[in-house]
This record gives C-alpha cells, sequence and structure tokens, in this order.
C-alpha cells in the first residue's frame, strides 16, 4: 500500500516505512541513541530528498526519545543537572557547526566532509568500543573482573578541573568544563552530520565520566529530546523540509519500536550492550567506507535544484 | 523535346504543390489537462489523440505520414557532478550546471526516429531525448566534457522514468487517426508540462501542435504543501507537538509497571 508524501513529492510504502521506522525505533530504545544516524542514510536511500530525509527525521527521533525519557524518568534514571549542562553546550556547538555547514557548503566541498567524517568518527568510536567490550569480555572469561572498579578517590584528571559540580544522579563529581566541551563538540558534529549525537554521548559518558549506564541513557535521550525539537521547528521554518505525513510514519513505527527497545535493553548486560553498539556504529562506518573507496557504478549524480538558474 | 518540357512541367506543378500544400492540418486533444496528486497518487497516465487533416487539394504523397510527440516538464537548474579518483578515495569534483532544464522529458513516435529522419534534421529540429532541451551556453564551454555530463544526466533521470522515448509510443489507429499515451511517473514533478506534436511525411515537417497540462496536488495533499509554505511556524510546532504526543501516548499506552 502506497501513500503519496506531500512534501518530499513521492509516493512510498507504508509497510515499508512502518518496518523501517520500528526495527530504527527498537535500536535507539535499546541503546538510548536517537537512531538519526541510521534512519536518515536509510531514508536517502528510498529516494526521499536529503532535505526532506533530515528535517523529518529530526521531528521523529524527538517523538521516540519523549517515550525514552518518560521511561527513564520513572525510573530515575534521568539526570536533569546534567541534561541542562550537555544541552546548553549543545547549543552553542550546534551555532558553530552551522556556520561551518554553510562556511563547507559555499566551498562546495560539504557532501566530501560528511562522507569523511562518517566514515573516520563511526570507525574510530566504532572501533575503539569494540576493542573495548571485547577486552572486557576477555577479561569476564579469564575470571577476573570485567572492567577496573573505580576506586575511592582517583579520577581521571579531566575530571578534576576547576568549577567542579555534583551530580548525585549521575553518581558523579567533576569539572563543568570537559563535560561542557563534550557537548559543544556533539552539537557541533549533529549539526554537520544532520544526526543527535547520541551514538557519541553515550559512549562517551560511560568511558570517560563512569557514569552509570541506565543514567547516561536516560539523560542522553533527554539531550536528543530538546536539540531534536529545536532541531524540527528550525527546518520548519527555514526551509520547509519538514513531511507531516512521512514524520506520522516514522513516528508509529519508531514509538513502537523503541518500547520494545527499551524493554530489551533490561535484559541486556552490560557487556553484550557494548559489544552490540559498537558493531552497529563499526558498521554504518563500514559502510560509508565501501562508498568512498570503491569505484562507483554510475559515476554521475544529479542534483534538482529549487530555481532554474 | 515536347514530352520532356510536359514532364519538366508537371514536375514544377508537383513541387510546387508539395511546397505549397502545407494543406494538413492537425488537430489534438487530450484526455485530461489535469493531473491531482491525492493521498493514494502513485503516478497517472494522459492520452493525445490527434487526427490529421487534408483538405481536397492536397496531394497524395508517397511517404506515410509520421507523427513525434515531445512532451517538456517543469524547468529546473540541474547540478550533475561526476565522482572521480583522489588516490585512495573517489569523491565529486567536477561538475556542470543545466540551468532552465526540463526536469520530465518524454518523446513518443509511431516509429524509430532514426528511420524518421537524419541525425543532422533531429539536431535541428530538437526531436529526440538528446536535442529536446537547449544545452548551457552555447558555443561558449560544450565541449566533449559536457556532453558527457550531459549523457550521464540523460541516462540517471532515464533510469528514474523523467526522462523517456518511446519508438512505438504512438498509434495509428486509421491512416489520418493517431492516438499517444504520456505517462507521468509518481516522481514527475509538480507545474505545467508543454506537449508539441509534429507531423512528418519524408523526414519534412508538415504541421504542428502544441498542447499542455499540469500536475497539481489536491485535497489534503495540497493543504499540507501550502501549509507548510505559508505557515512555517505552525507547521513545525504542529510537527513537534504531535511527535511528542505520539511518544506520550505510547509510553501509556505500554506502561505496565
Amino acid at each position: 500500500m502506497q501513500i503519496y508524501l506531500p512534501i518530499a513529492e513521492l509516493p512510498i510504502s507504508i509497510l515499508m516505512v512502518l518496518g523501517l521506522s520500528g526495527a530504527v525505533g527498537f535500536i535507539s530504545g535499546l541503546f538510548g541513541v536517537g537512531g538519526g544516524f541510521l534512519l536518515t542514510p536509510l531514508l536517502i536511500f528510498l529516494d526521499i530528498p536529503p532535505a526532506v530525509a533530515v528535517a523529518t527525521v529530526a521531528a521523529q527521533v524527538a517523538g521516540s526519545s519523549t517515550t525514552g525519557v518518560l521511561t527513564y524518568w520513572r525510573r530515575r534514571a534521568l539526570d536533569f543537572k546534567l541534561g541542562g549542562v550537555l544541552v546548553a553546550g549543545g547549543i552553542l556547538g550546534t551555532v558553530l557547526g552551522v556556520l561551518f555547514f554553510n562556511l563547507m557548503r559555499r566551498l562546495g566541498q560539504l557532501e566530501l566532509v560528511i562522507t569523511l567524517s562518517y566514515v573516520t568518527l563511526f570507525t574510530i568510536i566504532g572501533g575503539l568500543m569494540l576493542y573495548d567490550a571485547l577486552r572486557a569480555m576477555w577479561r569476564v572469561r579469564a575470571g577476573r573482573p570485567a572492567r577496573l572498579r573505580r576506586r575511592a578517590g582517583t579520577h581521571p584528571w579531566w575530571m578534576g578541573l576547576p568549577l567542579r559540580m555534583r551530580f548525585y544522579r549521575s553518581q558523579l563529581y567533576a569539572s563543568v568544563i570537559p563535560i561542557a566541551l563534550l557537548a559543544i563538540v556533539i552539537g557541533f558534529i549533529g549539526a554537520v552530520l544532520g544526526v543527535g549525537g547520541g551514538f557519541i554521548l553515550v559512549p562517551a559518558l560511560i568511558y570517560f565520566f563512569r557514569i552509570p549506564t541506565a543514567v547516561v541513557v536516560g539523560t542522553s535521550l533527554f539531550q536528543i529530546l530538546v536539540t531534536m525539537t529545536g532541531a524540527t521547528i528550525l527546518h520548519a521554518l527555514t526551509n520547509q523540509s519538514v513531511d507531516l505525513i512521512l514524520a506520522v510514519l516514522l513516528l508509529l513505527g519508531g514509538v513502537i519500536g523503541a518500547q520494545f527497545g527499551g524493554r530489551a535493553a533490561r535484559n541486556l548486560n552490560v557487556e553484550s550492550f557494548r559489544l552490540l553498539l559498537a558493531l552497529l556504529i563499526l558498521s554504518v562506518g563500514l559502510r560509508f567506507a565501501i562508498e568512498l573507496f570503491i569505484a562507483p557504478t554510475e559515476p554521475f549524480s544529479v542534483i534538482v535544484t529549487e530555481g532554474i538558474r | 523535346m515536347r514530352h520532356s518540357l510536359t514532364i519538366l512541367l508537371l514536375a514544377t506543378l508537383a513541387a510546387l504543390t508539395a511546397a505549397s500544400a502545407r494543406a494538413e492540418t492537425l488537430i489534438a486533444a487530450m484526455s485530461s489537462h489535469q493531473i491531482q496528486i491525492n493521498s493514494n497518487y502513485t503516478g497517472d497516465q494522459l492520452t493525445v489523440f490527434g487526427l490529421v487533416e487534408r483538405d481536397g487539394r492536397t496531394a497524395a504523397r508517397g511517404d506515410p505520414y509520421d507523427i513525434i510527440v515531445t512532451v517538456r516538464g517543469p524547468r529546473r537548474m540541474l547540478l550533475v557532478r561526476e565522482k572521480e579518483r583522489l588516490g585512495p578515495i573517489w569523491i565529486n569534483r567536477t561538475q556542470r550546471r543545466f540551468p532552465d532544464n526540463s526536469v520530465f522529458l518524454a518523446v513518443a513516435s509511431n516509429r524509430p526516429l532514426n528511420e524518421i529522419m537524419s541525425e543532422e534534421t533531429a539536431r535541428r529540429e530538437r526531436i529526440g531525448i538528446e536535442n529536446a532541451q537547449r544545452l548551457p551556453d552555447p558555443g561558449l564551454d560544450f565541449g566533449r566534457t559536457t556532453a558527457r555530463f550531459k549523457d550521464g544526466m540523460i541516462r540517471i533521470l532515464a533510469e528514474k522514468g523523467l526522462y523517456s522515448q518511446e519508438a512505438r509510443g504512438v498509434t495509428f489507429l486509421s491512416n489520418t487517426l493517431f492516438s499517444a499515451p504520456i505517462p507521468v511517473p509518481a516522481t514527475a514533478p509538480t507545474g505545467s508540462y508543454e506537449i508539441d506534436i509534429v507531423l512528418y511525411a519524408g523526414g519534412v515537417p508538415l504541421a504542428r501542435q502544441s498542447t499542455n497540462f499540469e500536475v497539481v496536488k489536491s485535497g489534503i495533499e495540497q493543504r499540507l504543501a501550502t501549509g507548510a509554505y505559508e505557515h512555517s511556524l505552525l507547521y513545525g510546532l504542529a510537527t513537534v507537538a504531535l511527535a511528542l504526543f505520539f511518544g506520550w501516548l505510547s509510553s501509556v499506552v505500554f506502561r505496565k509497571d
């Protein structure tokens, strides 16, 4: 069954979009990532114009993260104070990212920047996480504790920088500077690549700040909810590229998928959680690497612009 | 001597008649002048009907009639890029602009174009997918590179069903009555489409006729599209409200604990 999308201006199979968004919603609920980094390339692959894909996915991510935020909030696994710091830094990063985006577009190298950053970012982060997850599993098999326990009084140097704040829910007492820097970087990357950035935020908070996984996921979802709500309104205002019908379809699949994902997350132990997330991120990176390194069968591409000249 | 003079006279007369006998006229009609896009729109098809009308003085022709129908869709600027190798990676390096270029192009004829006319004639008459468009900056930079980019563009748009050439797209129902179905794919842009119908005999154009149709959004599709443009903020807020509502609803519906 097909439905015509008024803004994307093409018909699309309802069942296929529901299935796709359901699967991505499941992953999003499972890992606490927005899922935009999976859904946006998939929609572009289905011939939906990139601008429409990015803007509409923002709306979908806002919806599916709402469900996650409510779930984690009820389970008291959401640190609003940490979330506030992340949102504030994220806004600054987004502004810088949009400026960089426009600069690259003027230079005509935007597409290369996007592909290259996808490849490097995803393969490096995915590779590091995979290495770490495998090492932890190997430790467990060898009969040692999965990770080195955090001992009282020891912490990485960046947590001891000035302006220390106490985040009760996250069991964290650390300097605001590295957290805000992380948020700025994520806002920047998010604006350039059109993704929420949860896939960077979640591992960074786990590895660099050793915050409990459940709180990380809930807080990351909160940050994603706020930024994606803003992004949807901005996209609708500036380039009218939000497709309401596509958004409804993505939301239907996404929120249901996210529910099951959230449930599955509770039955998943930390080690396999990290291994799976690592594999997922790595495979997206490799997918983009293939595009970059393999000779294309059709070297030409056509972009239809709005004006006539 | 006298005999040959008569032949010469007859030949001149015949030539004169042929020259002045643009006696054929084309009459064309369309099954519809508007395609409306509603929510279950998956493309549509229009039919062009035509009649070759001859008046009494029209000389009988040795060559059969040929009909070529060209449909040109809304014009946009097309940006064509080519991926090239740079070290180990493939990136877009060169690009060409094709301003004022139809996004939709369909050419239908009753038999293959190369049987109807020579290549030079086709170029001059702007017949066929390759010739139907004006070129960017004619004479200025139309080199082999631009030709390559143009071929690439035609190939990609043909794959998407936006460019098509049907060698058997026009059917003669009688000696003078013909019909041509024009399939319009769902991805064809909204806007106005021009149809040019030309009657040929022996590679010579005898008569022309043009008509048009438009593709428009209707109903909910049209209201959403205009809403997105005319009330951007409201549209954005409504989308967000809907998204948050869906998220909340799902957490209520699926709540177990």
